[in-house]
């Protein structure tokens, strides 16, 4: 908008030619796919509807009209705070509340990072055609209702953050483990998500959920040259070299706990972030407090009543309390519709046989993972524990 | 510009129920909506209640056929409207809260432009 402005001086018809640009991005995207940069495509479509607009007025009000039109708007050079303010609006209008939640983080997914349809929908563990059925039901409903293409308002933006914060966290969680292709992550997306969450952090730096989330994000992210092995293979918490882990990365993300633990009720993130800062204070897998982990599940489950978080509960207990019981909260799980075609839940399960030396059993669960993932690495990986078993 | 219709969706039960003073204050209410937002209304009407209505739908043979009572049986019934003219939704959003709802809520839908 920023540059619009600056070509049009003029507010209502920079607005009107923002709005446009949006219009027919969404429609043109759906057509012919995500550009390479979203930001930048939306700002040179807006300016170039500015310039063709202003073109149609009276020569005398032009002259005005253009006055800081220069070679940069002819080259037209995006500035990067241009791309960063673009990201921001296109984020919080993906993110609009006249959207069901579910709709606000698809479309975000979809439009900001260019995630594919079925990337987003692994991300939601549903079909890949309810997802794309979804997706063009909200670009309709966008352009129909007319949701304007903007920040929102000082005395709306906390109410807004929530399903923003919701959509930042899928998109890293996403680029952190990629569950489609050959690479374990991409890191497009996390650079994209560690870029938005600090934007947000900068926008609300009194929100304890926004200030967790980056703290998240920055603590999961700090294990990134430690994730993957010498022969591009997956290393698991348990033997990742933790001298590899990126300290400032954890040393900032540890001192972002501590301000968020301090606000009162903890929501979601800060509970993650919690998590997340016990992984990274033991400076070995031995030394990790996990009745202090299964504790933070608990609380985290009672405000946040997902499967998936119930898995990773699971997954605590079994090293809070052994594998049997790790194994018993499992089972309880596997009936859960979104759960049974997961990976990991079978891969857990598999963990919990070898650990009790059950390994038939384990081979079994090992396979259904191996054959449930569409990540390469990570099937190479599960193919390497059932080789192991033999 | 565009125009958004405004639906108000309110309990009958919880009107029928309703004494004059709090009648008054409602009547009130919409009057002072109408003042402030005058400049973004194009129309706005109450409806006599659900009861009213008579309802049309064409049978197998394709003849109208005439129902007593609202099309659609819900919870909420359709008690008024009002036009509003807005530049975006956030900005319809805006004036659509305000409008005095009190058995239940309003539904903000955007009026088709047609060529």
């Amino acid at each position: 908008m920023a540059a619009t402005i600056r070509i049009t001086h003029d507010f209502d018809v920079a607005e009107e030619c923002v709005q446009d640009a949006f219009a027919r991005a969404l429609a043109s995207w759906g057509e012919q796919g995500i550009p390479e940069n979203p930001g930048a495509w939306l700002t040179t479509v807006a300016r170039r509807r500015a310039i063709d607009v202003g073109r149609r007025r009276d020569v005398a009000v032009r002259a005005q009209r253009f006055l800081v039109l220069d070679d940069a708007a002819v080259g037209l050079e995006i500035l990067e705070s241009d791309l960063q303010d673009d990201r921001l609006r296109l984020i919080f209008t993906c993110c609009h509340p006249s959207l069901a939640i579910e709709t606000r983080v698809a479309l975000a997914l979809r439009m900001l990072c260019g995630l594919s349809t079925t990337e987003v929908a692994k991300a939601f563990l549903v079909k890949e055609s309810a997802m794309a059925a979804r997706l063009t039901r909200a670009k309709k409903k966008i352009a129909l209702a007319r949701i304007p293409y903007r920040v929102p308002v000082r005395t709306e933006l906390r109410g807004r953050t929530d399903a923003v914060l919701l959509v930042i966290h899928l998109l890293f969680t996403t680029g952190h483990t990629s569950p489609v292709g050959e690479n374990l992550s991409e890191a497009n997306l996390v650079e994209r998500a560690l870029d938005l969450a600090r934007m947000l952090h900068g926008l609300l730096p009194e929100d304890a959920e926004a200030t967790s989330l980056l703290a998240l994000i920055l603590l999961t992210d700090s294990r990134r040259s430690a994730r993957v092995g010498a022969e591009g293979e997956f290393l698991a918490l348990a033997d990742q070299d933790r001298s590899k882990w990126h300290r400032d990365s954890i040393d900032e993300g540890l001192a972002l706990v501590g301000q968020s633990i301090r606000r009162g009720r903890p929501g979601r993130f800060t509970l993650m972030a919690a998590i997340a800062a016990v992984h990274s204070s033991a400076s070995h897998w031995d030394e990790t407090d996990w009745a202090e982990i299964v504790g933070l599940y608990d609380l985290l489950l009672e405000a946040w009543p997902s499967p998936v978080v119930a898995l990773n509960r699971a997954v605590a207990v079994s090293f809070a309390q052994g594998p049997l019981a790790g194994l018993a909260a499992i089972d309880e799980l596997s009936s859960d519709p979104p759960l049974s075609t997961y990976p990991y839940l079978s891969a857990a399960r598999g963990d919990c046989l070898v650990r009790l030396e059950r390994f038939p059993e384990a081979r079994e669960a090992f396979e259904e993972a191996a054959m449930l993932t569409e990540n390469g690495v990570e099937r190479d990986f599960l193919r390497l524990r059932i080789s192991q078993l033999n | 510009m565009a125009q958004y219709l405004v639906l108000i969706y309110e309990n009958e039960e919880s009107w029928a129920n309703v004494d004059e003073a709090t009648y008054g204050r409602i009547h009130a209410e919409h009057n002072d909506f109408g003042k402030k937002h005058g400049a973004s209304l194009r129309g706005g009407n109450a409806l006599e209640p659900s009861m009213t209505a008579t309802s049309i739908r064409k049978n197998a043979s394709g003849e109208p056929v005439t129902t007593d009572g609202p099309f659609a049986e819900t919870k909420e019934a359709i008690g008024g409207y009002y036009v509003i003219e807005a530049d975006d939704l956030d900005a319809a959003l805006a004036i659509a809260q305000e409008v005095p709802a009190k058995f239940g809520g309003v539904e903000v839908r955007p009026i088709r432009v047609m060529d």
